[in-house]
């Protein structure tokens, strides 16, 4: 069927490995010029907020870095799905790779949170708020994955396992997402909304839209980066990819 | 697709809706618990307990702060525009404590109703504006 040939190119290691030195430089240039163009405005050229002072800034690394962190998340769920319905290796691969990087991100998230939350609400961290322990357990299931990936002898177990955990997880995404809305929280709700007009002022905006993609692409080029190191592990005894090494 | 296929497929969607019920149901019967705080509400229909360590959320009323004279001790009402909770705290405030400005408390509401505070933390809303601007607006915060 021509309309899944996308679908099967896309298990092939050699076309992605190809795919990947093309774009590779592209994706990770334009995201490391759109991080650095939005923090030096955001930290440089806003003004700062009415009540938080400067200390408000950190919000152009927590909230991208947030951001990418749950949608990170899905996207290896649905490299686990694959995984398990296709039996694909590349998507075993994609899986290994994300996980690494969603929890840095993950861990950024966390970290700016409690360097901004000190000055704001007088704590680094609280137990038993809603977000900031749905944020924690995203950072605890990046880690089991990884930890379940090669806790097993024969990696087809180990694929297995972490693929089944990753689509477990999921449930955490939109908990983390709508805790401030559900339940009480120390966390404020979203200043930037879909269906209304956003909370923050435009100025101090549009560094943040610009954050976003960037976290995003340099996402992506992290994951491209992982992926290349996965490949080659797996492929390190085809033809082709002793040609691509120059062998 | 490929019977196989179809078949993992079922297993996939099993497992994700399976997990959602099954923490759709734990949320559920946790439901009051996963609250962070009390609202001064629920605290004066005395569903909160007495002399056991909770948390009280709300807005510092406006003119509500008294600091006590040669002590560190402060006093403020927690409102949430239906009910109000006497606050009693000793220790050093956080800057972004004022009045009409969110906070949650912990400590323990004695017989009397009035609240000891251990710990007290500001709570920031979602509103990001530059000082002129907010100079400009003056306008109240309506929620928390």
């Amino acid at each position: 069927m021509a309309s899944w040939q996308w679908f099967h190119r896309l298990g092939s290691p050699k076309w992605l490995s190809g795919t990947i030195d093309r774009w590779l430089p592209w994706v990770l240039s334009a995201g490391t010029l759109l991080l650095i163009i939005s923090v030096v405005w955001g930290l440089a050229f806003t003004p700062p907020d009415y009540k938080q002072g400067n200390s408000f800034r950190i919000i152009y690394i927590h909230v991208p870095t947030a951001v990418v962190a749950l949608a990170a998340y899905y996207v290896m769920a649905i490299a686990g799905a694959v995984s398990i319905i296709w039996r694909m290796k590349v998507a075993d691969m994609a899986l290994r790779a994300i996980a690494p990087v969603g929890a840095a991100l993950t861990f950024l998230a966390l970290i700016t949170g409690a360097i901004w939350g000190k000055p704001t609400w007088g704590a680094y961290w609280i137990w038993q708020d809603a977000r900031l322990t749905s944020m924690l357990i995203l950072f605890f299931l990046y880690l089991g994955i990884m930890a379940l990936h090669d806790a097993y002898q024969d990696s087809a177990s180990g694929n297995r396992a972490a693929a089944i955990m990753s689509l477990v997880g999921t449930v955490n995404i939109p908990i983390i997402y709508k805790s401030v809305d559900w339940w009480s929280s120390l966390h404020q709700p979203a200043s930037l909304k879909f269906t209304e007009e956003s909370t923050i002022a435009t100025e101090m905006l549009q560094p943040l839209l610009l954050a976003i993609p960037g976290a995003y692409l340099f996402f992506i080029a992290a994951v491209m980066l992982q992926l290349r190191v996965q490949i080659a592990r797996s492929e390190k005894n085809t033809q082709w990819m002793a040609e691509r090494s120059g062998l | 697709m490929h019977p196989a296929r179809k078949q993992r497929l079922i297993i996939v969607a099993i497992i994700v809706v399976g997990a959602s019920v099954a923490t759709a149901l734990i949320g559920n019967a946790l439901k009051q618990n996963l609250n962070l705080f009390y609202e001064p509400t629920r605290i004066v229909n005395g569903e909160a307990p007495v002399g056991r360590k909770i948390r009280v959320g709300g807005m510092v009323k406006e003119g509500s702060l008294v600091r006590l004279p040669d002590s560190l001790t402060a006093q403020f009402i927690v409102t949430d525009y239906e009910a109000e909770v006497i606050v009693e705290y000793t220790g050093i405030l956080p800057d972004m404590f004022t009045e009409q400005a969110g906070t949650v408390a912990t400590g323990i509401l004695n017989e009397d109703g009035l609240f000891i505070a251990e710990q007290v933390l500001a709570k920031h809303d979602e509103t990001y504006m530059p000082p002129e601007v907010a100079a400009a607006l003056k306008d109240k915060p309506k929620s928390y």
